[in-house]
């Protein structure tokens, strides 16, 4: 596995060009996010994966001509058409028998494109895998609108798959409920309500004066954070009853770094053991689907050698949310690379 | 169970300068922020398991209305 973050840091404490200094510091505090990357305006997901890609295949020594599937999840590809995979294919030199699509899905997307890669490794002849998942959200929020200013971030990440006995099983448990779609949403620019000169005007959205527009996207915390109490903990739960396993089974539980606060209180609430969950949120904030996999590429590094079960769980926009109890075995994680 | 309820709730959202009480209506403390209102909600769930959603929420106004919501679940 590898990752690439960009150059910049943002530093969320001394973010306070359009609120006041002791409003950011509640907030940041509460959220526990100090730091961010954010992507300069020419520099995609794609870059970030790119990047990351290239790190991975020249440390690991990889044939380029044995990849035979890769996948790109993101919410914030290059264009509406054609999809990013197929532009990496290219970009990073794989055979046109490479097969390349992309998840578009939000937060829990990491498992559903490690399910989706695994189940399509498992009855055929595909020998190698990439999985490829970036997200600039810095360019989705409105930094106007303080319900959602001070937590996103960006990044990318790459994951080789390889089919072999010596790995294992893993267990998905993965998630839908469409009646969520309000929660975290971008009302306009898709094909329901069109991009107009109306959809890209900023205006003022409620009654603390937040501004954005109805390209940005917006989230509704408080209903997330309920929905994520009451589901998570049982999907959790569900997962290890099915694979009979329990937390003392998993060397290290990843969850998605949404914010501190919701973190804390899901561990609080599952009787989590907290030194077996890394947390990147301080640094990184919360970068959607690659939060997952890039907190174990910045926390687990050399962590990884021999057998070790992961835990990892997700939830985001949708509303999605997906439980994975997964095998590594001998798992080489590269250094971060800054783009 | 009441001053329990009481406590917990003044617990969740950090008050400590005054003391609180059932006819109150918990948005003009100056503590209410929609950062407290996280922590109630946490607070809810854990000690009560009790969960709502935003818009039941929003038809609550004094400590009394929560108090009886949690309760008639």
């Amino acid at each position: 596995m590898s990752a690439a973050v960009p150059r910049r840091i943002i530093k969320n404490y001394e973010y306070t060009q359009y609120f006041p200094a002791e409003q950011v510091k509640e907030v940041v505090d509460k959220i526990g996010i100090n730091e961010r990357r954010f992507a300069d305006e020419s520099t995609c997901s794609s870059d970030l994966c790119y990047a990351a890609a290239e790190k991975l295949l020249a440390d690991n020594n990889i044939n380029r001509s044995e990849i035979d599937l890769l996948v790109f999840i993101s919410q914030t590809p290059d264009y509406r058409m054609p999809a990013t995979s197929i532009i990496l294919q290219d970009r990073l030199g794989l055979p046109h028998s490479t097969i390349a699509f992309d998840i578009n899905l939000g937060c829990s997307a990491f498992m559903y494109g490690m399910s989706v890669v695994y189940s399509m490794m498992q009855n055929s002849g595909l020998r190698k895998a990439l999985i490829l998942d970036g997200e600039t959200r810095s360019k989705v929020y409105s930094p106007k609108d303080r319900r959602t200013a001070f937590l996103f971030g960006d990044g990318g990440v790459a994951a080789l798959v390889e089919r072999d006995e010596r790995f294992g099983t893993s267990y998905f448990s993965l998630n839908s409920d469409g009646s969520r779609e309000g929660l975290i949403k971008i009302d306009a620019g898709g094909y329901r309500k069109m991009s107009s000169a109306e959809t890209v005007k900023e205006r003022v959205v409620d009654e603390y004066g937040n501004i954005r527009s109805e390209e940005q996207g917006y989230m509704h915390g408080a209903d997330v954070f309920n929905f994520v109490i009451r589901e998570i903990p049982k999907d959790i739960k569900a997962l290890f009853e099915y694979a009979e396993l329990d937390n003392n089974s998993c060397d290290y539980i990843v969850f998605h770094q949404a914010n501190n606060f919701i973190n804390s209180y899901l561990a609080k609430k599952l009787k989590f053991d907290t030194s077996k969950i890394p947390s990147t949120i301080a640094k990184f904030g919360n970068t959607s689907s690659v939060s997952v996999p890039l907190t174990i590429v910045s926390e687990l590094q050399d962590q990884l050698i021999g057998d070790k079960r992961l835990l990892l769980s997700a939830f985001g926009v949708g509303m999605t949310w997906a439980t994975a109890i997964v095998s590594f075995h001998d798992c080489k994680i590269s250094n971060i690379v800054e783009v | 169970m009441e001053q329990k309820f009481l406590d917990s709730l003044k617990e969740a959202m950090d008050i400590e300068a005054h003391e609180i009480n059932m006819t109150d209506n918990f948005r003009d403390y100056e503590e209410w922020s929609s950062l407290t209102y996280l922590s109630v909600i946490a607070m809810l769930d854990e000690e009560y398991d009790f969960q709502i959603e935003e818009s039941d929420f929003r038809k609550l106004h004094t400590v009394a209305d929560l108090y009886n919501a949690v309760n008639s679940k």
